[in-house]
């Protein structure tokens, strides 16, 4: 048994606090872009996201999604016990020489930001106690038995035996940060969802840009350093295939920045800051599946070709009627569709020794028919789960606020709270306390006085 | 005693300002406005999607002034905030019917 490497458990905590950083860095990119009167509700829905699924998963999800009961479509029924784990090193399709607590940390900070995703195609109009519920069954029904699917390469014992494999890291699925598992699951749902809630009041009559895109570029700048952790830290070591895809993931981004905004200049005459800030999102969404199987030549096309479609696939929504208000389908589903896809392409074993060549190296299209399976399996169960799980929500407890909760703005209804003071005269009076905290706080002398 | 309002674009204000000081006025009133006139708006684009903005940006200086100078000070009003360009804005004058100096309780003229 190999002993426990020091470089790649530091290098693996330390890409465990930038895949955290990128769920706030989103509730930045996602609160920009709504209209002022919803931005903390826009912002909430992830840091609550943070809160349920950190929890849930050391009761139940890591087990549910790595646990070891040799099935190839879930982990165990077990609870987490992480604690018991301590001094254990990681085990997944081969022992890694980092703890198994800085493996299921890492992989906690994915079961994070993926239902975060999901919010942003139903900003302004969500119950804020429907979604804790709905990430609460989506993690646990979709996300971590997908997380099993893709990222569970099973447990190999003294002898090499291999029990427990998700069935699509066993058919030999390319995805080496989440592709399938984190974007295309997220997008299905969000394009669930986004039928499911309808449209906003207003939509395509009244006005809904974005309130702060300073705010986005803020988040798109979050998001892009906490990226590299999510791709480079997939290798669970500090070694050439995580180099590899650090730069993958660094070329793709900047060539799918640069698409969109030659969308905009050649379609709409201005290359724009929400543009440059979606492109880059989406370079980091395509290159994602296949930032340690493709040369840095492939992630400059992957990246490219991803900037310009996502550019044109956002305008999708208009034409099929529905309200996916921040574009999750635009930008993770196709920009994860795609990246999965081009792996069947740029995929090359000359860059990784366990990677396999695609088209372009002469390797067929068994490849390219390996990653379909891969987004059509995880797209569907996504898609249909998410929708039953919303269906069931809204003719419970309810799933959208009232008509005049959205048009007074969901930051004042669901949260009692507004974003902006930015009025000098303040327009509030008081500066009391409640009845409830008054009882607890000594007297105030200056009222006696 | 006349008031004085005028709607100008937002970048004009130091020459109104320094113009109406070199006037010798001795105090006026800016806040922010916004609005359309035969100007209209102009189009943003977000992600493709086009929106059209109506109300524009402005900036509102009231001054208080007496009768006799009301026309000196529309003009240099005028004459400091003109571009030429579409959207320059509007001056507009009504009678007042008394003035109050709050610190001194002074009315009329002797207020201003």
């Amino acid at each position: 048994m190999p002993a426990l490497n020091t470089g790649d458990t530091a290098w693996v905590l330390a890409a465990t606090s930038m895949v955290l950083l990128m769920t706030p860095g989103l509730a930045f990119f996602y609160g920009g872009m709504t209209r002022a009167k919803s931005t903390l509700n826009m912002m909430m829905m992830s840091f609550i996201t943070i809160a349920i699924v950190s929890v849930l998963w050391v009761i139940f999800g890591y087990s549910l999604a790595f646990g070891d009961s040799g099935s190839a479509y879930y982990g165990a029924f077990d609870l987490s016990g992480l604690g018991s784990a301590v001094n254990e090193l990681t085990n997944n399709g081969g022992v890694y020489p980092i703890p198994l607590l800085a493996f299921a940390g890492f992989q906690l900070m994915f079961a994070v930001i993926t239902p975060a995703l999901i919010s942003g195609a139903i900003a302004d109009r969500t119950k804020f106690v429907a979604w804790g519920v709905f990430v609460t069954l989506w993690a646990t029904i979709v996300y971590f038995p997908v997380a099993h699917w893709v990222f569970d390469f099973g447990t190999k014992d003294d002898a090499g035996n291999i029990t427990g494999a998700g069935w699509l890291a066993a058919l030999g699925v390319e995805d080496f940060a989440g592709g399938t598992a984190v974007h295309i699951n997220a997008g299905a749902a969000a394009l669930a969802l986004a039928i499911l809630l309808g449209k906003r009041v207003g939509w395509r009559k009244d006005p809904m840009r974005p309130h702060n895109l300073t705010l986005v570029m803020i988040g798109a700048g979050l998001l892009w350093f906490g990226w590299f952790g999510f791709n480079a830290g997939s290798a669970l070591g500090a070694n050439g295939t995580a180099a590899l895809a650090l730069m993958n993931t660094q070329v793709a981004t900047a060539a799918a920045l640069g698409g969109w905004l030659l969308v905009e200049k050649v379609r709409d005459g201005h290359p724009t800051s929400l543009g440059a800030a979606s492109g880059a999102v989406a370079g980091l969404v395509a290159i994602t599946p296949g930032c340690a199987f493709v040369a840095p030549w492939g992630a400059v096309l992957i990246g490219l070709i991803a900037g310009v479609v996502c550019a044109m696939a956002v305008g999708l929504k208009y034409r099929f009627g529905f309200d996916d208000s921040l574009d999750v389908v635009g930008v993770h589903l196709v920009g994860g569709i795609l990246g999965c896809l081009l792996i069947g392409f740029f995929g090359t074993h000359t860059v990784n020794s366990v990677g396999i060549d695609g088209i372009f190296y002469g390797g067929g299209a068994t490849l390219l028919g390996k990653q379909a399976i891969g987004v059509v399996a995880v797209l569907a169960y996504s898609m249909i789960i998410a929708f039953i799980l919303g269906f069931a929500i809204d003719k419970t407890i309810g799933f959208r606020i009232s008509r005049d909760s959205e048009l007074e703005g969901i930051d004042v209804t669901e949260h009692l709270e507004s974003a902006y003071d930015l009025d000098s005269r303040g327009g509030a009076s008081g500066g009391g306390i409640l009845a409830s905290a008054a009882h607890a706080s000594p007297k105030n002398t200056a009222t006696e006085a | 005693m006349k008031l004085i309002t005028a709607i100008i674009k937002p970048f004009k204000l130091e020459d109104v300002k320094s113009g109406l000081e070199a006037f010798g006025l001795s105090g006026l009133t800016v806040s922010e406005a916004s609005g359309f006139g035969r100007q209209g708006g102009h189009t943003e684009v977000y992600r493709g999607a086009e929106y059209t903005v109506d109300l524009i940006p402005k900036v509102r200086i009231e001054v208080l002034v007496d009768d006799d100078v009301v026309d000196a000070v529309v003009d240099v009003i005028v004459a400091s905030a003109q571009t030429g360009k579409i959207g320059d804005g509007k001056v507009w004058v009504v009678p007042v019917e008394t003035v109050v100096r709050v610190r001194t309780g002074e009315r009329g003229s002797q207020a201003l």
